[in-house]
């Protein structure tokens, strides 16, 4: 009977089943891309595949691993470089600006075991790190002028992050590969629109500007030409200036009594009362 | 051809287990001559050819653990049969298992980062691969080739930064980038493509912050775009990404939509300036033509009146008083001291000083006061 038992399939399916749940929970592959922190009875014993700097991929502790089934527990922590947002937060500069600012920081789970032990898993150093990153933006920032930012010392102000927020996560045995920041800009509302009427009444006084010295540049010019006409004239006439003066008089009779066939300067209708005495009349006397 | 065989002697002795078949099996069996029918149980007993190990194995399993079908211990259909089939099954699933996961086609834009129970092996060119089956052997393709485009802002809208100079531009520009490292691509980064939207938001800011607004709007462009490269490229390459920034470009640098008008106004004054000055030039020309026309007239009379100058002079006299006079109303005084009677046309009589008529201009002098002094 105990041979037939044996032999009955649903024994057998049980007992493979049941080899292959041992099985399961014994062996489980690592990937690269994860760390583990074995935890025995929840005493942490050791960990498998913990990050260490210039490993290539490969030689690292990655592959099929094993553990005492239903004894000791796995905690997954990813080796992967992670991030943690600081989001439009506001953030008040050494002059008193209100800005609105947007970082990140990038970070590396470098000590796993450390990790586990004081933030509990991967969400819980994210949440921990979150806070931690506004504070160290918050110092840095409160002792700089907003302006600071806007300069090339901007890097260096990235790099004082950095350095502040590595002292505060080390206790999670976190590496902070880079603090950078995103946006940081003028709020909206209010000073937004301070600076972008700014920048129009800017834009004006250059277009005025612009528009003046155009207008001046025409002036100019038209002086010139002036003067170079007066020049023309004067080198001409200069040649006989009795003889110009009557030139010129003639000229001027013959506009002013509209006998120079303009039509377009309108002219009064002209009596001329005449002397004999006049030289044009002298010949009227027949003398 | 052995297992489907086996498949359908089992399928069909199940059906016949339970009653007779719609294909009515007693015709065929009779004959024993004709060659044997696939579809019709083999009388017991009389085994075709040699058994094999699965008939025995089917025999006992019947005999043994079957328990009979009628026993009413089982409701599950738990003929020799239905186990053959859980089987064949069970074999197809494993063996497509195997074909799927061993047989690995990478294309000629993709590389293949394989891994050893999770380990990193090796990186497979493009090609057909045979591999381990998973779980042993993993294979992920990575597209490395393809170009990948990220635009800045997504999806439109205003991204509104700020320049050196402490004003704000809009600015919309896109990022190029492939895959240089699979496995670094793979292993390194837990959101690569989020990665790379973050640090070209952040190196272009960065860049931005370190420019004029003139410059960020025109000719400072290109070199925006190349340290905008560079610095992305130094950012990713300190995360050891595996990512390899092709190329970023402006496609769009302009001030904000609400200050839009007051910059579009400059170009305006820009341009009226321009033409202010042409119609000064054009003015300048005019005059200058003018002047050197009227001075050559003057000259060429000169040079010959210096020839004749008295005859000249009174030929231009009379030529002129001709012209002139001819057109005028003229009346001559013969007698001297002969007070004309002159009427100017379009004058008035001197208005009544009591009409109050103000349009008319009034030169001649208001009536002395009769008691006044003056006289």
């Amino acid at each position: 009977m105990n041979r037939a038992l044996l032999r009955n399939p649903v024994t057998i399916g049980i007992i493979a089943l049941a080899a292959l749940i041992v099985l399961a929970s014994t062996f489980f592959i690592v990937p690269e891309t994860q760390q583990v922190v074995v935890l025995r009875f929840e005493q942490p014993v050791r960990t498998i595949n913990a990050w260490k700097a210039h490993q290539a991929f490969g030689n690292t502790g990655a592959g099929l691993k094993w553990r005492i089934p239903f004894v000791d527990r796995l905690v997954w922590v990813d080796k992967r470089i992670l991030d943690v947002d600081y989001d439009n937060q506001q953030v008040l500069s050494s002059d008193q600006l209100r800005l609105e600012v947007d970082a990140y920081a990038r970070f590396r789970v470098v000590d796993p075991l450390k990790m586990v032990i004081t933030a509990g898993g991967e969400s819980g150093v994210t949440e921990a790190l979150r806070p931690l990153l506004g504070t160290a933006i918050r110092n840095e920032l409160g002792k700089h002028p907003f302006a600071t930012l806007l300069t090339p010392e901007r890097d260096q102000l990235m790099d004082n992050i950095q350095a502040g927020l590595q002292r505060l996560a080390s206790q999670y045995g976190v590496e902070v590969v880079d603090v950078r920041i995103k946006h940081a800009d003028l709020p909206d509302g209010s000073p937004l629109q301070k600076t972008l009427q700014r920048m129009a009444t800017a834009r004006q006084l250059q277009a005025t500007t612009i528009r003046a010295e155009g207008a001046k540049q025409a002036q100019i010019i038209r002086a010139d030409a002036q003067a170079q006409a007066a020049h023309i004239f004067a080198d001409a006439f200069n040649q006989d200036p009795k003889f110009y003066d009557f030139y010129r008089a003639m000229q001027s009779y013959q506009h002013t009594f509209g006998a120079d066939g303009d039509t377009q300067t309108p002219h009064g209708t002209t009596q001329v009362i005449l002397s004999p005495d006049n030289a044009y009349l002298k010949q009227f006397e027949g003398k | 051809m052995l297992l489907p065989l086996r498949l359908r002697q089992g399928l069909k002795s199940f059906m016949n287990d339970k009653s007779k078949g719609p294909w009515g099996a007693s015709d065929d069996d009779k004959k024993d001559d004709g060659p044997p029918n696939p579809w019709t149980v083999p009388p017991a007993g009389r085994p075709r050819g040699k058994p094999t190990a699965l008939d025995e194995w089917i025999k006992r399993a019947r005999s043994g653990g079957g328990g009979g079908n009628g026993g009413g211990h089982f409701t599950l259909p738990r003929g020799p049969g239905g186990r053959s089939l859980w089987l064949i099954g069970i074999a197809i699933l494993v063996i497509a298992w195997i074909g799927f996961t061993s047989i690995h086609a990478i294309g000629p834009q993709e590389r293949g980062v394989t891994t050893f129970f999770g380990r990193y092996v090796t990186t497979l060119g493009p090609g057909i691969h045979v591999t381990f089956p998973a779980p042993i052997n993993r294979v992920i393709a990575v597209d490395t080739q393809n170009i990948r485009t990220d635009d800045f802002p997504n999806g439109g809208g205003e991204n509104l930064m700020l320049t050196g100079d402490q004003n704000i531009i809009d600015l919309a520009y896109s990022v190029r980038w492939n895959v240089s490292n699979a496995q670094d691509y793979e292993f390194q980064i837990a959101d690569p493509r989020s990665t790379v939207r973050a640090t070209a938001e952040s190196a272009m800011r960065e860049v931005i912050a370190n420019v004029d607004l003139d410059d960020a709007m025109g000719p400072g462009r290109t070199t925006i775009e190349q340290d905008v490269q560079q610095r992305m490229q130094q950012i990713l390459d300190s995360y050891h990404s595996g990512v390899l920034i092709q190329g970023v470009a402006i496609k769009q640098a302009d001030p904000p939509a609400q200050v839009n008008d007051a910059f579009k106004d400059v170009t305006a004054a820009q341009q009226d300036a321009v033409a202010a000055k042409n119609k000064a030039q054009a003015f300048a020309q005019q005059v200058i033509a003018q002047a050197q026309g009227e001075a050559a007239q003057f000259d060429r009379l000169y040079q010959q009146y210096k020839l004749a100058p008295e005859v000249t002079k009174r030929r231009m006299y009379y030529e002129t008083m001709e012209a002139v006079l001819a057109r005028t109303n003229k009346v001559i005084v013969d007698v001297p001291g002969a007070r004309p009677y002159i009427q100017i046309p379009g004058a008035k009589p001197l208005p009544n000083p009591d009409d109050g008529n103000d349009n008319v201009q009034v030169t001649a002098p208001a009536p002395a006061p009769s008691n006044g002094g003056g006289q």
